[in-house]
Formats: C-alpha cells, sequence, structure tokens
C-alpha cells in the first residue's frame, strides 16, 4: 500500500467523487437485491394467495424504485471513472513537469520507449484501479452479503447446500488466474517481440533489399508469427479449460438448489416464489467471484504501474538552482574553465581531464579531435546540461550555477548535430527558442542559415508543415533549419556542435560565409572534423582523451608537426594532389 | 496572458490525428476479409458452429425445463420422483454444456488466430517485396502500424464477432419462438420495450461510440506530443522551452481530459437506460402476467420461464450492437490492409526467369530511358558499359541521376526504354533472386540490426563459418575495435547500433558485404559525420573490399573518385561525360568545373 500512499497527493484530494461514488453504489447494490424479492411476493402472494390487488403497486413500485437505481447507477459510475480521470489529469501533469527539468545524465540512460510505455500504459493501468478496481472490490464484498443475507433469511439449508459448489468454484478461479497471467505476459512479450522484429526491417528495409534477405526476412517474421499464434492460443486453452469449468460449478449450485430447493418445495417447507428468488440471487452472486480474480490482479498489476511511475516522479533533479540564482541579462560572452574535469558517472572515465581556458568576449573558438575526446563535454558544462565534477566554469567571471538556469540558457544558441526539429510549421520551428519572434527576425535567420531560398520553394513557404522528426526534408535541409533556430535566439555565445556535417561542401561555403556576419559580436564554439569549417576560427583546441593536447590559430597549430597537422595532411592530401594534376 | 500568446502556445506542434476509426459498412471489402476464413470452411468452421447451436440450444432449454416442468409438473403436482428425474437431466445438460463449451472456445481461436495468422503473413510477405519508393514514400511507422495495430484490431473480429453474431441472432430468435409458442399475447406486451432496447443499443450506443473516439483521437495528440517532447528534451532544455512546452501539454492534457469527461457521461447513461427498459418489461410482465395467472390461461411455471428469457434478451442485443461496432472499425482497418496488398512491386520476375550462375560482374546500359512517374525523366539515352573487375565512379548534383542508375543495376526498376544487360542477360529475363544475390549495396547509413555483431556481419551470408566471418572483419581492420567490446564478436548491439560510432558501423558493414561476396558493389557515399583519422581507416579498408569486384561508386571524396577506372559525369538524367580522372581535367568541361569548385570553395576557407 506503500505506492498508493505515496501517489496519494494525485487522488485524494478527489476524494469527493470516490466517496459519491461508494454511496451510490451501495444504494445500487441494495436494490439489486429487491427484483428476485419482488419475484417471490409475485409468485407467493400475488398469485400464490391469490392477492391481485397488490399487483399494481408491485409493478410501479418496482419502476419506481428502478428509476432510483438507475439514477444511483450513474451517480456511481459518473463519479468512479472521474476520480480515476482527474487524477490521471494531474498525474501527467506532474510527470510532464517532472520530466521537463530531469537532466540530460537522465536522458542519457533512460529509453524514450520505455518512458513512454510508463506514460501510456502504466497511467492507464493506475487510473482503471481507481475507476473500477476499487469500486468493484466494494461491491463485490456489499453483494455478497446482502444476498447471502437474503438467502439466509429464507432458508438456511437451502442456502448451505446452494453454496457447497462455491468454495471449489472460489479454488477454480484461483488457479485460473495463477495460469492465465503469466500466459497473458507470454502473449505480451511475443507480440513485442513480433512487433520489435517487423519495425526493424521496415527500419532496414535498405539494408534487407541491399543484400536481397527478403526471404531470410520472411522466415524470421514467420516464425516471430507462429510463436505469438501458440503463445496466444496457449492463453485461450487456459480460457478453454477453466472458464467452462468455472460456469460448470455455478450451474451446479443451480441444479443443487433445483434438486433440493425443489424437494423443500414439495414437502411445503418452501414455497415456490422463494426458490425462483434464490435461483435469481445465485446468479448474483457466481459473477463476481468469477471476476473476482481480475480484479485482485488489477490492484496489483496497478500497483506495479503505481511504482513505475514513482520512480519517474522521485528522479533526482540533479542540477538545481540556487534559491539566491541571479538572473543573467545580455551576457558579454566571456567564458572562463578552471581546472574542469568530467566524469558522466562515477565509473566512468574521465570525459574531460582539468581542462583550463579563457575565451574573450566575441572570439570564435574552433575544436577538433577524435569522436569522444571531450569537445561536445565542454559545450555542454557551458549551459550546465552537466556539472562538472571538479573546478569551476564562469561565463562573464561568475559561476554558472549562480545564475537562473533559464537566463543562462537563453544566452547560448546551440545547433547540434542530430538536428531534431518538432511537428510543427517551419516558421515555429525557427523561432522555437523565442516563440514571440517577428516574421522578419525569423526570415532574417533563415536567410542567415541559408535557408531562405530552399523554404521559399517549398508549397506553403514558412508554413509549411513538417512531419515526425522533420519528415520531408534532407538531411541538410534540416541542419540549415536547425541553424537558423539558433540565430534566431539571438544569444550572446554561438555553439556549433557539428552542424554541416550533413550538407555538401558548396552549401556549407555559403553557411559559413553567412555565419562570419552572424558571429560578429558573438562568442562562437565550432566544433567540427574539417579543417576547413574552423580554419579561420581566432583559436583552435585539438582536444585528446578529454585533454586539449594543442591551441593556437591555424597557421601556429600547422607548424607544429601535432595531431592537427595530421589531420590537416590526410584531408589536404586530395588538394595537393589535384593541384599536381588539374591545377596546372 | 494575451489571447494572441495563448492562441501562439496552442498552435505551438501540430499532430496529424485526422485517423478515420471506422468507415462505412463495404459488402465487397467484408467478403474480401471473410475469404480468409475459406481454408477453414471444411472442418474448424463447421466444428465451431456445432459447438455454438449446442450451447445455445442449451442455455434456451433449461428456463423451459425449470419452468415448464421443474415448477409447473413437478413441485405443482408434488412429485418427488419427477422432480429428481428432471433435475438429472438438467445435471446432464449442463455437463453437455461444458464440454461444448470447452471446444467451442477452444476452436474459435484457433479458427481467430490461423486467420489473423494468415493475414498479417499475407501482408508481410507481400510488402517485403515491395520496391524502395514504396518505403520511401511512408514512414516506417505508418507501415509498422498496419502490419501490427491494423491486423490486430481484427483479432476480436475473427476470433468471437463473427461467430458471436450468429449465436445471437439464433438466441434472439429462440427466445421469440419460445414466448410466442408460450404465451402469445404476454410476448407481445412484453415485446414492447424491444423498439426501445434496439433504439439504446444502436442511437445511444453510436453516440458514446463517437465519443470514445474523440477521447482517442485527443489520446493519440498527446502520446504524440509526449514521443516527440521525450525525443526532443535536449532541444527544449537547450532553448529553455520548458514552460511553454508544458503550457502547451496543459492544453492537450485538458482537452483529453474534457473529452474523456464527456465520454464518461454518456457512458455512464448506458446501463441505467438499459435496465430501466428491463424493468419496465419486468413490471409488464408481473402486471399482466399475473393477470392471465388469475384468469387461468398461464401457469406459474411458464410465468417463470417467461421472467427468465425476458432477463435473456438484453444479453444478444447488446452483443449485437458490439459486432456491429467491431465490423466499422475492422473496416477500416481492412480498406488500410488491402490498401497495401494492392500495391504492385515496381518490377515483376517472369515465370521462366533464367538463375544467373556466378556473374562476371559486365553491367551494359543501352539507350535507357526512365520516368519515375509522368514524363519528367529521370535518365535519359543513357549508355554505360562496365567491364567486370572495373571502378566506376557517378558524379553529378543531387537529383542528376546516379542513385537511379544504381538502382537500376539490382533491377529495383525497370527502364521505360532500353535495356540492361548484365553479363549479356537482359536483367528482365533472369530471376531477382539470383541476380541481387550476387550485388551489395553499402550504405553510408548502415543499418545494424538487434543481435550480436556476429549476427551483423553475417546478415547477408547465414551460413558463413566464425572462421570466415573474423577474416571478413580483419580484412576490412574491423577485427581491433570488436575484439574490445566487452563480449567481442558476441557483443548485443541495439537497433541502429547505439553503442557503436558511425565510422565503426560503417566497417561492420564493409565486412558484412565482403563476407556476402558480391561480384558487383554498389557504394552510395553520402556525406556524413566522420572523424578524419577514422575516414582513414575506412578508406583503407574500402581498397579490400572492392578488390577484384566491379564497384559502382556514388562518389563525393576526390579521393575515391581520382582512383576510379572510369567516371561518369551526369546532368538532369544525362550522361555529359566519360573518362579516368586525368582525362577529364584535361576534357576541361564539367568535371573540371565541379573539381575546381570544390578547390576553391576549401581555398577561400583558407582565405
Amino acid at each position: 500500500m506503500d505506492v498508493f500512499k505515496k501517489l496519494k497527493e494525485f487522488y485524494w484530494p478527489h476524494k469527493r467523487h470516490f466517496i459519491l461514488s461508494i454511496i451510490f453504489l451501495f444504494v445500487m447494490t441494495l436494490i439489486t437485491i429487491v427484483y428476485p424479492i419482488i419475484l417471490q411476493i409475485t409468485i407467493d402472494d400475488v398469485v400464490g394467495q391469490g392477492r391481485y390487488g397488490l399487483i399494481p403497486y408491485l409493478a410501479f413500485g418496482f419502476i419506481g424504485i428502478m428509476a432510483i437505481k438507475g439514477i444511483a447507477t450513474f451517480i456511481s459510475q459518473y463519479n468512479g471513472d472521474l476520480f480515476g480521470i482527474i487524477a490521471v489529469y494531474d498525474l501527467r501533469e506532474r510527470l510532464y513537469d517532472k520530466l521537463q527539468s530531469l537532466p540530460f545524465q537522465y536522458y542519457d540512460n533512460a529509453k524514450t520507449g520505455d518512458i513512454m510505455s510508463r506514460l501510456t500504459a502504466d497511467v492507464e493501468g493506475f487510473r482503471f484501479f481507481l475507476s473500477f478496481g476499487f469500486a468493484e472490490l466494494i461491491r463485490l464484498v456489499l453483494l455478497l452479503i446482502v444476498t447471502t443475507g437474503v438467502m439466509l433469511y429464507y432458508s438456511v439449508p437451502l442456502t448451505i447446500v446452494t453454496m457447497l459448489s462455491i468454495p471449489f468454484l472460489a479454488i477454480a478461479v484461483f488457479k485460473f488466474d495463477k495460469k492465465v497471467h503469466p500466459a497473458f505476459r507470454g502473449v505480451r512479450k511475443s507480440f513485442g517481440k513480433l512487433n520489435t522484429n517487423v519495425q526493424e526491417n521496415i527500419s532496414g528495409i535498405n539494408t534487407v533489399k541491399s543484400l536481397s534477405r527478403e526471404e531470410h526476412q520472411i522466415d524470421k517474421f514467420n516464425s516471430s508469427n507462429q510463436d505469438y499464434k501458440e503463445k496466444y492460443l496457449f492463453t485461450s486453452d487456459v480460457w478453454a479449460k477453466y472458464f467452462p469449468l468455472m460456469e460448470f460449478l455455478g450451474n451446479v449450485s443451480v441444479v443443487m438448489l433445483l434438486g433440493y430447493g425443489g424437494y423443500l418445495v414439495v414437502n411445503d417447507s418452501l414455497t415456490a416464489g422463494e426458490l425462483t428468488a434464490f435461483y435469481s440471487l445465485v446468479g448474483f452472486i457466481i459473477w463476481p467471484i468469477m471476476n473476482l480474480g481480475f480484479t485482485i490482479n488489477q490492484f496489483s498489476q496497478s500497483k506495479a504501474s503505481g511504482e513505475r511511475l514513482l520512480e519517474i516522479l522521485e528522479a533526482e533533479e540533479t542540477i538545481t538552482e540556487k534559491p539566491d540564482a541571479i538572473e543573467m541579462t545580455r551576457s558579454e560572452g566571456v567564458v572562463e574553465f578552471k581546472n574542469v574535469t568530467l566524469r558522466y558517472t562515477e565509473d566512468d572515465e574521465k570525459a574531460i581531464n582539468n581542462i583550463s581556458f579563457k575565451v574573450e568576449s566575441g572570439k570564435t573558438i574552433g575544436l577538433i579531435g577524435a569522436t569522444g575526446s571531450g569537445k561536445t563535454s565542454v559545450t555542454q558544462l557551458m549551459t550546465r546540461f552537466y556539472e562538472p565534477t571538479e573546478g569551476s566554469v564562469l561565463i562573464d567571471g561568475r559561476e554558472v550555477s549562480d545564475y537562473t538556469l533559464r537566463s543562462l540558457r537563453k544566452n547560448v544558441g546551440f545547433v547540434l548535430q542530430e538536428s531534431f526539429l518538432f511537428s510543427s510549421t517551419i516558421k515555429a520551428n525557427i523561432a522555437f527558442g523565442r516563440p514571440e519572434a517577428t516574421m522578419d527576425e525569423i526570415i532574417s535567420a533563415a536567410k542567415k542559415a541559408e535557408a531562405h531560398d530552399f523554404i521559399m520553394e517549398m508549397p506553403d513557404g514558412y508554413d509549411t508543415m513538417l512531419g515526425e522528426r522533420g519528415l520531408g526534408l534532407s538531411g541538410g535541409q534540416k541542419q540549415r533549419i536547425a541553424i537558423a533556430r539558433a540565430i534566431c535566439l539571438d544569444p550572446s555565445i554561438l555553439i556549433l556542435d557539428d552542424a554541416t556535417s550533413a550538407v555538401d561542401m558548396q552549401t556549407e561555403f555559403n553557411i559559413q560565409k553567412a555565419l562570419k556576419e552572424v558571429m560578429k559580436g558573438r562568442t562562437t564554439f565550432i566544433i567540427a572534423h574539417r579543417i576547413s569549417s574552423l580554419k579561420h576560427a581566432d583559436e583552435i583546441f585539438v582536444f585528446e582523451n578529454g585533454e586539449i593536447t594543442h591551441r593556437g590559430t591555424h597557421e601556429e597549430l600547422i607548424k607544429l608537426e601535432g595531431q592537427y597537422k595530421r589531420i590537416y595532411d590526410i584531408q589536404y592530401k586530395d588538394q595537393k594532389a589535384l593541384s599536381a594534376t588539374g591545377m596546372r | 496572458m494575451s489571447s494572441e500568446a495563448q492562441k501562439r502556445i496552442q498552435n505551438r506542434f501540430k499532430y496529424s490525428t485526422d485517423q478515420v476509426i471506422e468507415k462505412p459498412f463495404n459488402w465487397t471489402q467484408l467478403w474480401r476479409l471473410f475469404r480468409y476464413l475459406k481454408p477453414y470452411s471444411k472442418k474448424l468452421l463447421p466444428l465451431s458452429i456445432i459447438m455454438v447451436l449446442i450451447t445455445t440450444a442449451i442455455r434456451l432449454v433449461i428456463p423451459i425445463l425449470i419452468g415448464m416442468y421443474v415448477i409447473d409438473e413437478a413441485i405443482a403436482g408434488k412429485d418427488g420422483n419427477l422432480l429428481m428425474q428432471l433435475v438429472g437431466v438438467i445435471a446432464g445438460l449442463y455437463i453437455v454444456n461444458y464440454v461444448a463449451n470447452v471446444f467451442r472456445i477452444k476452436w474459435m481461436n484457433i479458427l481467430g488466430q490461423s486467420v489473423i495468422y494468415d493475414l498479417r503473413k499475407h501482408l508481410f510477405t507481400h510488402v517485403q517485396w515491395l520496391s524502395n519508393r514504396f518505403f520511401d514514400k511512408r514512414s516506417a511507422g505508418s507501415i509498422l502500424v498496419r502490419i501490427m495495430n491494423d491486423i490486430n484490431s481484427l483479432q476480436e473480429l475473427f476470433t468471437n464477432g463473427v461467430i458471436n453474431l450468429l449465436m445471437d441472432i439464433l438466441m434472439l430468435m429462440g427466445i421469440f419462438v419460445v414466448l410466442f409458442t408460450i404465451s402469445p399475447e404476454l410476448a407481445l406486451a412484453v415485446m414492447i420495450v424491444l423498439p426501445a432496447m434496439f433504439l439504446i443499443s444502436t442511437k445511444l450506443r453510436k453516440k458514446i461510440r463517437r465519443s470514445w473516439q474523440t477521447v482517442r483521437l485527443k489520446q493519440s495528440k498527446l502520446n504524440s506530443h509526449l514521443n516527440e517532447s521525450l525525443q526532443g528534451m535536449r532541444i527544449t532544455q537547450s532553448f529553455t522551452q520548458e514552460k511553454e512546452n508544458a503550457q502547451y501539454f496543459e492544453g492537450v492534457n485538458n482537452e483529453t481530459f474534457e473529452s474523456w469527461r464527456d465520454a464518461t457521461k454518456k457512458n455512464a447513461t448506458f446501463r441505467p437506460l438499459v435496465e430501466m427498459t428491463n424493468a419496465v418489461g419486468s413490471a409488464i410482465l408481473i402486471w399482466y402476467g399475473a393477470t392471465l395467472i388469475q384468469g387461468g390461461s398461464l401457469e406459474i411455471g411458464e410465468f417463470v420461464t417467461f421472467a427468465f428469457l425476458i432477463g435473456m434478451f438484453w444479453e444478444p442485443i447488446s452483443r449485437l450492437g458490439m459486432v456491429y461496432n467491431q465490423l466499422l472499425m475492422g473496416m477500416a482497418s481492412s480498406e488500410r490492409i488491402f490498401e497495401f496488398l494492392d500495391e504492385q512491386p515496381n518490377v515483376a520476375e517472369k515465370k521462366d526467369a533464367i538463375e544467373l550462375k556466378q556473374i562476371k560482374g559486365d553491367v551494359k546500359f543501352d539507350g535507357v530511358d526512365f520516368a519515375y512517374s509522368g514524363d519528367r525523366k529521370a535518365l535519359d539515352g543513357i549508355n554505360l558499359d562496365i567491364k567486370a573487375g572495373e571502378t566506376i565512379a557517378l558524379v553529378g548534383h543531387t537529383g542528376s541521376g546516379k542513385t537511379t542508375i544504381a538502382n537500376m543495376i539490382t533491377r529495383f526498376y525497370d527502364p521505360t526504354a532500353g535495356s540492361i544487360k548484365m553479363d549479356g542477360h537482359d536483367l528482365r529475363d533472369v530471376s531477382l533472386r539470383s541476380l541481387r544475390s550476387q550485388i551489395s549495396i553499402v550504405l553510408q547509413d548502415t543499418f545494424i540490426f538487434s543481435g550480436t555483431i556476429k549476427d551483423n556481419i553475417r546478415f547477408g551470408f547465414p551460413h558463413a563459418s566464425d572462421q570466415q566471418l573474423i577474416e571478413a572483419a580483419k580484412a576490412v581492420g574491423a577485427h581491433g575495435f570488436i575484439e574490445k567490446l566487452p563480449k567481442g564478436y558476441d557483443t548485443e548491439v541495439e537497433e541502429r547500433g547505439n553503442i557503436l560510432s558511425v565510422g565503426e558501423r560503417q566497417l561492420i558493414s564493409f565486412a558484412r558485404a565482403l563476407l556476402a561476396d558480391p561480384r558487383i558493389i554498389i557504394l552510395d557515399e553520402a556525406t556524413a559525420s566522420i572523424d578524419t583519422e577514422t575516414e582513414v581507416v575506412i578508406q583503407k579498408a574500402l581498397n579490400t573490399l572492392l578488390e577484384g569486384r566491379t564497384a559502382v561508386i556514388i562518389a563525393h571524396r576526390l579521393s575515391t573518385i581520382r582512383d576510379a577506372d572510369r567516371i561518369y559525369v551526369l546532368d538532369h538524367g544525362h550522361l555529359m561525360e566519360s573518362g579516368n580522372h586525368d582525362e577529364l581535367m584535361k576534357h576541361k568541361g564539367i568535371y573540371q568545373g565541379l573539381v575546381h569548385s570544390q578547390f576553391t570553395v576549401q581555398q577561400n576557407h583558407a582565405g
């Protein structure tokens, strides 16, 4: 119950709905029992004793009481549902806010699919229990007590005889439940596998086709498909075995009732009406008992769901603002690292090892080095996406942790290697960081990023809708929109993380030319593999294994005979060869 | 917040949620769908139906036995022996019912699952052989949804729907017959509520269904946004848009909540209304039934039978409504499924297609024209003569026809005019499998399947021994980094190969291609982000891979172009120039211009 206690804040404030639901549930259940009683009175008193004058009262009384039941049912069901829905509304709101504030580190280890399944299936599991589970349990207990009470009132021995099969039914329910859930899990797992199988096949269809592996893929699919069918049929076999059995055990009650009850009637110790009423009452308790397993399972599942939701809600927000954090106004763009070391997790090797540098306002810095050498980590420390393990990062002479996160990040524009675009118009994507930007500002940003021309060629220009992950644009076009998005923010510090890798050389050249204009008055960090992209930087940092091994201008570094020179030689070999042949 | 700002927040993201969940009834489509039942029409289907008939009959007979025999005869006549006999008969019927139910559930599920299995297999196999163009036009997600979800939504229809339909119609008819036989006037009186029941089951249910659909649409919008916001979380945080996103989400969340509340409200009226009509029916039964008994035209046991049967009335009517629902939803799903099944592959294999033996790798294009659609020619009068073992490069801007040529060598498309010959055989005459199995395309964006590294290298040639596999990896220089992985060749990589870098993935794809040992390699060398040192390794691996094979390279890197035996320069589907690097540089045509412009770019950067 610990889970439900911890999640109490989401549903308990709405207890009004729950209590209403339960009260009317009580009314509803009591009235349910009325039908067999009226049947009994009709048979025994009206027909048996010929008191036909009672009929209108019975008929209208019955309709009246059923009308009350109808209203009670409505109120109970509606409020029960509402109780769950409102709780889920609050819960989603909180989860969303939480996810927005979780640090990069959290997302490094989390899979989107996993979080999504928590946000959908687990939220739903939790709601289902709040809406139906609680109420169902209470209803079941009520129904059992009241029904048994009425039956005992009519005839104690008959009640006992009728109830003889109930323990067996309970055992069957229990056993069924124990078997069917693992079977269901098997079905779900198999379906998941089949799903992954198909998804992978479609995502990798180019590879499949290029190696003509279609037949092999079909075989693989067939075996998953077969497995799913088998798992499903295994589950349905459990159903086929237990469900008729449970029904049969319920029917045994009926047979016992008829046999013994009929015998009692023949011997005049029971009336025909009472027997009929008994028959109806038995029907009321058998179904809920068969459902009991389902409800109990629902409870344990929603508990597990609650646990998974709590894992998100209780995830640590490692990066928080100081209580006295100050607003950064327009930054000057002075960036300083003092003996900074970074480990992503405790067991990881150092991503950055004791780095120190100072960049003056308005300078352009190039960062070069192999994948994983620490270039990106350096830029992510400036915006506090991660916290340094040791040392300090300063902007405009103050530690970055002194500023409010929002004002700090507003001053830094990022263009990441993988240019993620949102499902929205091109216009909205460019204005993403500054939704209030005017159309002129948006167009000007697009022009600077060399994106204006191809945007204008689109059917709806800036109002063109981009699909999921920018579907419909080439890699280079996406990158240029991502660059425009950063420019539109008008940041003091601009970070281009391998931002032009997907565009061809001519476009890259054009972007570079335009960026020169953009970089004026901003501190810029360019991460790139091509020397041509960062050659003109004021200073170039060469990264190796988390350290800056060399720094200087292009000309200085070429003279140094280090890693930079080596990269330069490889990249410019072609050109030299060309000058040897073509440029004569 | 100003109304304009509010509007901006609401329009922040747009998700296409215009999916239709149900479609109008369509008999042709239904017939096509039901044809999947045909393989089972000899045994499984009739057997299931027999079981359904048995259980339905028993359910009808028992109330009659209890009311008209147990109560009227045995109890009213105080006949203890008859009572025990009847109870024995009823017990016997229940046992039969039990057995029939076991087989009914079993067989109905086998039937349903077999149909679903067949349908899914048919769809997947069909899609698998469709052309690249089919996949280019659609997102992976939309194809996945059809193969998985749309087919699943037919599951219920085939497992329970069809047979329940039968059972319910029989049940209703049975109840009618029995009621009218016992007492026509009472039956008529009680059936006054029937129109009301039908009305609730159709009209109200339709309203409820619609509002649940709205809920689903809103939920799918909410989920689309959640999914996207998770994937774009780094961007959101970089641009500090958490607050704005939260405001947007609040709107979506609220929409969902409101639609849900509305649906719940409508839904909650359903049961009370049904019970009310039942109550009216029961009241009529009590009143009129008692009057009839008073008049002596009805026995008390018949009255009880009536009461039970009326109680059984609602269930089939309600379920008929449900099956109708399933059918409507099934219509939408099956329409989408059939849309895919009706897609034809771009190229068809001849019945008497020749199996190519080991090819040499001579490729000849003879006056090849090609248009993807309409008049715009992607290729116009292309003549190429590639000799076995040569490396040729295709150069030109995006849209010049480079990729089209590559796709035609593997016969993903047939030329609209002219012919393509492989070792002298027209491609249209040979079997696709024997052709494609000898050609490998190495893509820059290599897809890594989930499984071990070993499985991935073996992908093109599953029978390769570990020895062969390691040799291939060594040959392309992938052995080194694979050995360093925690479990070496048995390391599990996830989809898209998260733990591998771009360069490493590329090397694996080289090893994969080398192991498949194709005669022809097509290399699509798009620009991508690889650090320079890795690029050198890849270049070296490439030389190993291409050795002794015919290679067609769609090239960007000067180094690969320069070493090619021949370079074809393309422009808007026309072949403009051909020759080796030196010849083309001397020719001072387009190629020389291209090379110079690249060079100038680099020069300018330097300056």
